[in-house]
């Protein structure tokens, strides 16, 4: 007989209700040299924002993906985020706020996963900020293979490859591209990137106080999401090498990955596995790209985009030119990604 | 059925143990409702809501992300904090007041959309203080409207829309075919609980239940069960306040 891992839950929390607010609070003040946190409505923001001239970027979910998309604010990404509840968007007033705070004549830039919720939300806070006068773009990041049949779904998620697309776009809006081209820039990321993760855990909302879905010991689950949502098909646990394999094949297969292309690979932790296992991940990850003539040129290996305590991992590979490569390499300092600075 | 929440079984008792308040209306007439039914309404839903929390979460866990129960209390208890500074206003005010609190509370998909859903018919209801069947109807089609718009989906998508909009049309019939309000939003309850159970076979190709495929095939959907609450909070709302009010309702 399986049990189910874990059915109580453990978290380091004060209570379930404060969750994000005292996170905030505590990413406030460790953070202060980089970024302010604005309270009702929440969202983050770079601590010289708005920048004079600069293409304003601002992305926003639920809580529970962090370092995502709070940890990015700060120099070379993105100017703010609004977080929501746990694994619930935010709500239009935070983006409407944010996107204010951040104009800094140049319009603003929403990255929005696509997600329903994200998608309606954002969508009300355009129209909101647009009655304020703000030029608003938006690109909806929709990278997830494991979502295949896009006529009979809300359309592929935005996983892995938001990450990428808040850090390369914040270096376009960084170098003062206009708001068209900081635009172009996030759309050619999502045109060029593709993700597919899988869990080993299910995981607990906190207000919840009981695992998402129940993965028994010796099962994963296949195409998972970021929101603990179960994913397209459950499967016995196989050795690391079988499981990258059944990750990067589609994603291999679904965009015309040719031999000799240049690619960033984002070995992603779904928030309860260890570096140890993302590098065995990015290992075998290694050995499919080479075997198809890919050239692993940059690459992120961390627990950037997550899932609560949930234990998984997904891969993500970006096409790279000369643009996205530069545009990767040049000078970032947020909470959670820093380099060249 | 199999598929009914713990709500189910003792609101359809309370409806047909209920005397029957066609006295207060024969067909045709149109009874006079008020703003205070929209506040009598407005409370209801955010207790039922409350109380089937956890089931409406526990539907979501299935097949999306286990925060529909919670999201939902999360702001109709905002709109509960925010009632009392308009109760005294037109029913329009309430229910713009009701939508925008939902939409800066709730988040996800159902803040959006149970949001527009009720400034839309605020809308419907701007400045009246009274206001009849035909008006209530309108004002519940401008819902179903804005739900459809908000969210670009239709019927048969394993939503929230499967239990509206049969509920709807129920409504709509049984007035054409001479019902007065109470026989005619029972038989919109019915509707929509029949809606509701017809999620169940239903795949989803909308909102974050489409992602699970075939899999989402089974289940009852969370956002056409709150629907379905809300339906039955305006059907025992609506039969307290005729009923309460009997002979005064004849139009």
């Amino acid at each position: 007989m399986n049990t189910t891992v874990q059915t109580v839950m453990k978290k380091l929390i004060n209570t379930p209700e404060r969750v994000v607010r005292d996170a905030l609070e505590g990413i406030a003040v460790a953070h202060a040299d980089l970024i302010r946190v604005h309270f009702d409505p929440d969202y983050i923001v770079r601590v010289d924002a708005p920048v004079q001239g600069k293409v304003g970027l601002v992305s926003g979910g639920g809580s529970g993906h962090e370092p995502m998309h709070g940890g990015f604010v700060g120099m070379g990404m993105l100017d703010a985020a609004c977080p929501g509840a746990v694994f619930t968007s935010p709500v239009p007033d935070q983006m409407a706020a944010a996107t204010k705070a951040v104009d800094g004549g140049a319009g603003v830039l929403h990255i929005v996963k696509n997600y329903t919720g994200d998608i309606m939300n954002f969508e009300m806070a355009a129209e909101l900020a647009d009655a304020d006068g703000i030029q608003v773009a938006s690109v909806v990041i929709n990278d997830d293979v494991a979502v295949q049949d896009s006529l009979y779904t809300a359309g592929r998620r935005g996983v892995g490859a938001t990450v990428l697309a808040e850090k390369i776009t914040g270096a376009a809006a960084e170098a003062r591209m206009p708001l068209a081209e900081v635009q172009r820039v996030c759309e050619k990321v999502n045109g060029w990137g593709r993700s597919m993760g899988m869990a080993l855990t299910s995981c607990i909302v906190p207000a919840k106080g009981s695992p998402t879905f129940d993965l028994p010991a010796d099962e994963m689950e296949i195409g998972i999401g970021i929101h603990g949502e179960p994913g397209r098909r459950r499967e016995p646990l196989k050795p690391a090498r079988d499981i990258v394999e059944e990750l990067a094949t589609p994603i291999f297969e679904d965009l015309p990955f040719n031999s000799g292309d240049q690619v960033l690979a984002f070995v992603n932790g779904m928030g309860g596995t260890p570096l140890i296992e993302l590098y065995i991940v990015y290992k075998e990850l290694a050995r499919l790209c080479d075997q198809r003539g890919l050239r692993i040129t940059r690459r992120l290996i961390g627990s950037y985009i997550t899932s609560l305590e949930m234990a998984g991992t997904s891969i993500t590979l970006l096409k790279l030119d000369d643009e996205l490569t530069r545009l990767w390499d040049a000078p970032v300092h947020t909470p959670a990604l820093r380099w060249g600075v | 059925m199999g598929c009914a929440g713990p709500y189910a079984s003792s609101e359809m008792g309370r409806v047909s143990d209920s005397v029957p308040a066609a006295s207060s209306s024969g067909a045709g007439s149109d009874p006079r409702l008020t703003s205070a039914l929209v506040i009598d309404f407005v409370e209801g839903v955010a207790a039922i809501i409350k109380a089937e929390r956890q089931y409406l979460t526990t539907l979501d866990s299935a097949i999306g992300d286990a925060d529909h129960g919670i999201n939902l209390d999360r702001g109709f208890s905002a709109v509960l904090a925010k009632l009392p500074e308009v109760a005294d206003q037109d029913a329009g005010t309430i229910l713009k007041t009701v939508g925008t609190t939902l939409v800066s509370t709730v988040g996800g998909a159902s803040g959006p959309l149970y949001g527009t859903a009720f400034i839309r018919a605020g809308g419907a209801l701007a400045g009246r203080t009274e206001f009849g069947a035909d008006e209530l109807i309108a004002a519940l089609d401008a819902a179903l409207q804005g739900i459809m718009a908000r969210g670009k989906a239709s019927r048969g998508e394993k939503t929230m829309i499967d239990t509206i909009a049969p509920a709807l049309d129920a409504l709509k019939a049984a007035r054409a075919n001479g019902a007065d309000l109470l026989d005619a939003i029972h038989e919109a309850t019915a509707a929509a609980k029949a809606g509701m159970e017809a999620t169940i076979p239903m795949l989803a190709t909308k909102g974050r239940a489409s992602y699970l495929g075939e899999r989402s095939i089974g289940h009852q959907d969370p956002g056409a069960t709150s629907a379905y609450l809300m339906a039955s909070v305006l059907q025992d709302t609506l039969e307290h306040t005729l009923t309460r009010e009997g002979g005064t309702s004849h139009g």
